[in-house]
């Protein structure tokens, strides 16, 4: 409640509406004009209005509420309705810092240019630690690369040092010594209390070792319950904890605190002075291309899946060929035969991840809704613009599903042609059963 | 053109624990960085380990067809690191492999990087494979999340940490492991002091995070509750030819960069 304004919370006055329901209360006249507001006459007095209360009702007759603004009336609708505004622009509170004591370094992943949950655990442990230390700190978010929709000021940055090049040479792929350069840079300038990275397989676990073998300090790795005094620390196979005084460099696991989500916060952009000069050794020569079938259907990044609406099922396992997306399924494609089981896609097949799902003729069954829960961005295809599918799809386009898929194969087809000379074509043997440790 | 028999190549090995029965094993992660070793160099690669580990948990990496693992000795509490730095200076090396984590202690990971900071090599985490070496410089593929790969280019000599995405190691046998030579050495053994003060307890079950829904109103806190998980209102594009609905899609399909 302590972020509403007093006056904003909607209050009851039970006296008052009683005494509004009550025609035969000696003070009911007085409070229905309160309500309804002065009307003052030429000469200045107040004057009541006989005829301005009441409605026509269905009949053609007037009627008269006389419950005058609370249950139901003209009032009680600009009453909900003021409730439902305020709730769709709900602003936050601001929380300024003026001059920072500290700073609470943070070094997010921006993995796919977005603040990825454990990102955001990792500014609300940074936030626990301020509130925790004496002196007005400020927590100076650091982000590396491109980035987009990235809330950086709402996720609890108080600064935020947002760089997408370091001397004219982009900040994408894999980078750590420009990166740590950076790191470097503010260290020099800022001289952050704590350091903080998610200790991710996004690269926050291997910037986050290399910044701490550079500035020789010994890093809390699996960080999992921080305050300023100890840490507990995940140990080796999961099996132990370790207890340990707090670190200044730390590698927190996922959840290790809650996110932000009470107060706004300015993210006002810092400038580095100096970014001292790198020659990286590692150089990287861009992504591969990899067997999209191969990739297990639970961590496919994209995925290209078919309902009962495909008609053309070679068309479809061309397109996912040619756009280089994992083939998925619902269960009424698998059941006709014409997908394989471990393709399928829901409550009783695969809960996938992918960022982008694309689904082409799927009706959207709440057991299908229920494996895409973790979905990033949703597409639809279909015939029906009433499904269920539609309301979760970020962009649903309504046609026939073959026609569509046509054209889209078109499309790939002429940008791989345009531009697929220089893609690396090596063949990698990814299997099915491959996962990563986190 | 593997295994390369000019090739100097070390594999860090550390002695893990079975998940379950927490008996001593190999090392998952450093099986697969010696499986990639034996690609490379064949049987001539080398096998480190710094500590006075579990003779049986060692073996088994001798029986994977190794001759020889060299054991620097040192007690438990030891540091690994100032003992590998100087093996590292001493023997000549190309290629440094290790595991991501340990399978035991506390794990942090922390040892290629140390490494690599003070002998001054680069560092590559996360690899799958070692393509080629060509004038001093190898390729290295790197595992990504999600399934995908990246291609790098490294200078020898480097440091390299082997993902779970590498091939699997093979079976060990047992009569190579008992045959197999464990020359121990004695290196620099500094005690971890800074460790001796941290505890190590059994691992305490996390809290699984609840959905807190922090609605204002009973009304809010009941849709909460009941409602169904739904976007808040995509586009819907109903108008068009289907080619225009087909570059609606694409578009989004480039711009979220799934598509290249
Ligand atoms: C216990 C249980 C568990 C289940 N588990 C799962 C599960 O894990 N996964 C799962 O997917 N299902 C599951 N189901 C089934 C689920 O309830 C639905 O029946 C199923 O998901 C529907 O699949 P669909 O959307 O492909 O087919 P339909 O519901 O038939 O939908 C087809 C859609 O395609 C559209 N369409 C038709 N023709 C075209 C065309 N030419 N072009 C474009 N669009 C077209 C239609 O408008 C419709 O929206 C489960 C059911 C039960 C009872």
């Amino acid at each position: 409640m302590s972020d509403m304004p007093i006056s904003d919370v909607p209050r009851r006055d039970p006296r008052t509406e009683w005494i509004l329901r009550n025609r035969l209360h000696p003070q009911h006249d007085e409070l229905v004009a309160a309500s309804s507001g002065p009307v003052r006459g030429p000469s200045g007095l107040l004057r009541k209005n006989p005829r301005a209360v009441g409605y026509i009702g269905p009949n053609g007759l007037k009627r008269i509420d006389r419950s005058a603004g609370f249950s139901g009336g003209a009032g009680g609708v600009s009453f909900r309705s003021r409730g439902r505004s305020g709730q769709a622009e709900v602003e936050l509170p601001l929380h300024t810092v003026e001059q920072p004591d500290f700073y609470v370094a943070v070094v997010v992943d921006l993995a796919a240019g977005r603040l990825s949950g454990h990102d955001k655990d990792v500014l609300g442990q940074a936030h626990q630690l301020v509130n925790a230390t004496e002196g007005e700190g400020a927590v100076l978010a650091i982000a590396l690369g491109e980035a987009r929709e990235a809330a950086f000021g709402k996720a609890g940055a108080d600064r935020l040092i947002h760089l997408t090049d370091v001397q004219g040479e982009p900040l994408d792929g894999y980078c750590p010594e420009r990166k740590l350069a950076v790191l470097e840079a503010v260290e020099c300038e800022f001289e952050p209390r704590y350091w903080l990275f998610p200790d991710s397989v996004h690269g926050g676990a291997d910037l986050g070792s290399r910044l701490a073998a550079r500035l020789g300090e010994r890093p809390a790795v699996q960080a999992w319950q921080v305050d300023t005094e100890r840490t507990v620390c995940r140990g080796g196979s999961q099996l132990t904890d370790w207890h340990r005084p707090t670190a200044r460099v730390m590698l927190l696991a996922a959840e290790c605190a809650l996110p932000i989500d009470e107060t706004r916060h300015e993210a006002k952009p810092l400038e580095l002075t100096v970014i001292p000069p790198v020659t990286p050794r590692i150089e990287d020569l861009g992504p591969v291309d990899v067997d999209p079938s191969k990739i297990a259907l639970s961590e496919a990044e994209f995925i290209l899946a078919a309902g009962n609406g495909v008609r053309d099922w070679d068309q479809f396992h061309a397109v996912a060929t040619t756009l280089g997306a994992t083939e998925g399924a619902s269960r009424v494609a698998v059941d006709d035969g014409n997908m394989p089981r471990f393709r399928q896609v829901g409550a009783t097949g695969t809960w996938v991840t992918a960022r982008v799902y694309v689904a082409v003729g799927i009706s959207g069954a709440i057991q299908h809704l229920q494996g895409i829960g973790q979905c990033d961005k949703v597409v639809a295809i279909n015939l029906d613009d009433g499904c269920d599918m539609i309301k979760r799809a970020d962009l649903s386009v309504i046609g026939n599903s073959q026609g569509i898929l046509g054209e889209l194969l078109n499309l790939a087809e002429s940008r791989q042609n345009g531009t697929g000379a220089d893609t690396a074509d090596l063949a990698i043997d990814t299997r099915e059963e491959e996962r990563h440790v986190a | 053109m593997w295994p390369d028999p000019n090739l100097k190549v070390a594999t860090l090995v550390s002695v893990g624990q079975h998940p379950k029965s927490g008996r001593a094993r190999r090392a998952e992660q450093d099986a697969r960085a010696v499986e990639l070793g034996l690609k490379m160099a064949g049987t001539r690669s080398r096998l480190v380990n710094v500590g006075a580990g579990d003779e049986t948990g060692l073996r088994q990496y001798l029986g994977m067809g190794l001759p020889e693992l060299m054991q620097v000795k040192a007690g438990t509490e030891a540091d690994a690191v100032p003992a590998l730095v100087e093996h590292l200076k001493t023997h000549p090396t190309d290629i440094v492999l290790t595991g991501i984590r340990a399978e035991q202690g506390e794990a942090s990971g922390m040892v290629p990087y140390l490494l690599g900071e003070q002998l001054g090599w680069p560092v590559v985490s996360r690899i799958a494979d070692i393509q080629k070496i060509e004038d001093g410089k190898a390729d290295v593929l790197q595992a990504l999340p999600r399934g995908q790969r990246r291609l790098l280019r490294v200078p020898l000599p480097f440091i390299a940490t082997v993902d779970n995405a590498a091939p699997e190691a093979r079976q060990y046998a047992y009569g190579p492991a008992r045959r197999g030579q464990l020359a121990e050495t004695n290196g620099t053994a500094i005690v971890d002091e800074a460790r001796l003060e941290w505890q190590e307890t059994p691992a305490k079950p996390r809290p699984k995070r609840l959905n807190v829904v922090k609605a204002k109103s009973a009304a809010d806190r009941f849709k909460a509750a009941t409602a169904k998980p739904q976007g808040q209102g995509g586009q819907v594009i109903r108008d068009g030819t289907d080619r225009e609905k087909a570059e609606a899609i694409m578009e989004l399909l480039i711009s979220e960069g799934v598509v290249r």
